[in-house]
């Protein structure tokens, strides 16, 4: 099946990613070609198959709700572009 | 003079570590030499990101120390690149891409702790595909690596710039990842051994996450020998990885010995079709034919599911991805859009364009799978499908010891040849994905060339059987040299 521009900006705004105008045709394309291509799974006969959870039929270990690691704040933020008084900037949500 | 006669850069793990032992050469020296041919010859290749030469020369001065006072581990003085995935306290981690261009970890990933607490010395960070996503290391956002078989040809991917750099005789062992083959496939298009152990044996911690249900960590080395040497040095439980399988480690170097007498074999019919490469296929079918000159036997097996692995694969990784990259909103650490006119502006022009073409293309599939409509059409068939494949391969386990088949379907393709259709490039992991889907150790041993270039052999075994898998192998390189070839131009 092949996906148009509004799919396409419908999925990309979901995403959270801006698609260029200029490339929305390619994407259109190409992702086209990838559903098409993984369309052949509806051939399978899955019928009572339970689906697989993990690779190795584990369940995810929890771990108690401690303390485990020293605050490393200053350290952790010298990788985000905008910070002031230990906190991260983000343009204004609220009015 | 060194106990080899080989040139320091040519030798294995195994044989430097002697030659240290025996004080033929220090550590610091062979720092010193593998650092000078990095910066002389991967100006052609493009495979080395970072190198870390300060770092690297404490690293190896330490290590001659602590051999000099006799508390030396085991890997003690010995070089080592990193896949620039695996975050390096105080080293910029990129991951291939735009996005991570100015990230500096405040931690070690446990691979990069566990090898330096060995004593490994890091020479540097390796190129690779963007997020570790492609066949060909054509999306890293450093560009290209180049194959030093030839430098028209891709080395792989996603662990591309690792094993350019072992088969250019920069180290003798490199990380990698592998969530489809990324490991493997470009071990075989080198030359080189590659290997992925079982979900959950080495820690994901500090390893960038693509799908974190396949991802997992190994080694390209240039004999399985090493490849065994370090990856008990990586392995085993870490409570900071939640998949982390709490299993001991036994002692591959020990298990290397067990010889082929009596090992099934298996082989997969459908993996010699049409689609294989005749000079590949040949090469193939004479390494399964050492096999059983060396007291193996073979076994034709079937894996009914094998043609959906790939489709399969491009539903489940792409929706992980696109649920794992969501982090990157630039707010926290990474590229950020500049003016952005509110909040959702950010997010969404940081990421369109701190992302790369496929990485887009991925998250975007991954969104789509997993969307209001399409989510039992794609995601939940494609775990049902998934559950069938990894059925096929326990039946097929029941019977045999391993599975033995060509790694990839051609040998390395020119840069470039792939880059139109996506599913062109994915169909390149149609025999290493059903690993990854079903959460399997695989390696890929040379086993030959087709018209000048290596070919790989692709061995399979059941959950935890690393040790069985890398015996097979080493006892094939036994009776072979073709792990010991090198391009003319990096001899």
């Amino acid at each position: 099946m092949s996906l148009d521009k509004d799919q396409v900006q419908h999925i990309a705004m979901l995403a959270r990613l801006k698609v260029a105008d200029e490339d929305i045709a390619e994407a259109c394309d190409k992702l086209s070609r990838i559903v098409d291509f993984v369309d052949q799974l509806s051939q399978a006969d899955t019928s009572g198959v339970v689906p697989m959870a993990h690779p190795l039929d584990q369940t995810q270990r929890l771990r108690p709700d401690a303390v485990t690691e020293a605050n490393d704040r200053d350290n952790v933020q010298q990788n985000a572009a905008h910070v002031a008084d230990g906190m991260y900037l983000v343009p204004k949500v609220i009015e | 003079m060194s106990i080899s006669d080989k040139p320091i850069y040519d030798q294995t793990m195994a044989e430097l570590s002697k030659g240290l032992a025996a004080g033929d050469f220090s550590s610091v020296e062979l720092t010193m030499a593998l650092l000078d041919r990095i910066e002389e010859k991967d100006g052609a290749l493009n495979a080395v990101l970072t190198v870390t030469r300060d770092e690297a020369l404490a690293a190896a001065a330490a290590a001659d120390a602590a051999r000099a006072s006799g508390d030396a581990g085991p890997l003690a003085g010995l070089p080592i690149l990193h896949k620039d995935i695996f975050c390096t306290r105080g080293v910029r981690t990129s991951c291939g891409s735009k996005m991570l261009d100015n990230f500096i970890p405040p931690y070690d990933a446990t691979v990069v702790e566990r090898l330096a607490a060995a004593g490994a010395v890091m020479l540097g960070k390796t190129n690779m595909d963007e997020f570790a996503m492609g066949s060909s290391n054509e999306t890293s956002f450093y560009g290209d690596v180049m194959n030093p078989w030839d430098l028209e040809r891709s080395p792989g991917g996603s662990s591309g710039g690792s094993s350019a750099s072992v088969a250019a005789r920069f180290a003798p062992v490199a990380t990698g990842t592998d969530t489809g083959g990324s490991i493997r496939q470009p071990a075989a298009l080198t030359g080189t051994v590659g290997i992925k152990p079982t979900y959950g044996r080495v820690s994901r911690y500090g390893m960038i996450a693509f799908a974190s249900s396949l991802d997992q960590a190994g080694v390209i080395a240039r004999s399985v020998e090493d490849a065994a040497l370090v990856l008990g040095a990586m392995a085993g439980f870490d409570e900071r990885d939640s998949t982390s399988i709490d299993q001991p480690v036994p002692d591959y170097v020990a298990e290397l010995d067990t010889p082929l007498d009596g090992v099934r074999v298996g082989i997969v019919r459908q993996h010699f079709d049409a689609g294989l490469d005749a000079g590949t296929g040949d090469q193939v079918r004479a390494a399964l034919k050492t096999l059983e000159d060396r007291g193996a036997t073979l076994v034709d097996v079937d894996l009914p599911n094998l043609d959906q692995s790939v489709p399969t694969y491009y539903v489940v990784a792409p929706a992980e991805c696109s649920s794992n990259l969501s982090r990157f909103d630039g707010i926290r650490f990474g590229y950020r859009a500049e003016n952005p006119e509110d909040l959702l502006d950010l997010y969404c022009r940081t990421r369109g364009e701190g992302f790369g073409a496929e990485v887009k293309r991925r998250i975007l599939t991954g969104t789509y799978v997993l969307s209001a409509g399409y989510y039992d059409a794609y995601y939940l068939k494609a775990q049902q499908v998934r559950q069938l494949i990894a059925d096929d391969f326990r039946k097929v386990f029941a019977d045999v010891d391993v599975i033995a088949g060509p790694t990839a379907p051609t040998p390395a393709f020119k840069l470039g040849e792939k880059t139109d259709d996506p599913v062109t490039m994915y169909l390149n992991d149609i025999y290493t994905i059903g690993a990854n889907l079903a959460g399997l150790p695989a390696m890929s041993v040379p086993c030959g060339f087709a018209e000048d270039l290596p070919v790989g052999l692709h061995l399979v075994a059941p959950h935890f059987a690393e040790g069985a898998l890398m015996a097979v192998g080493h006892q094939y390189q036994l009776e072979t040299d073709w792990h010991t070839r090198c391009s003319e131009d990096y001899r």
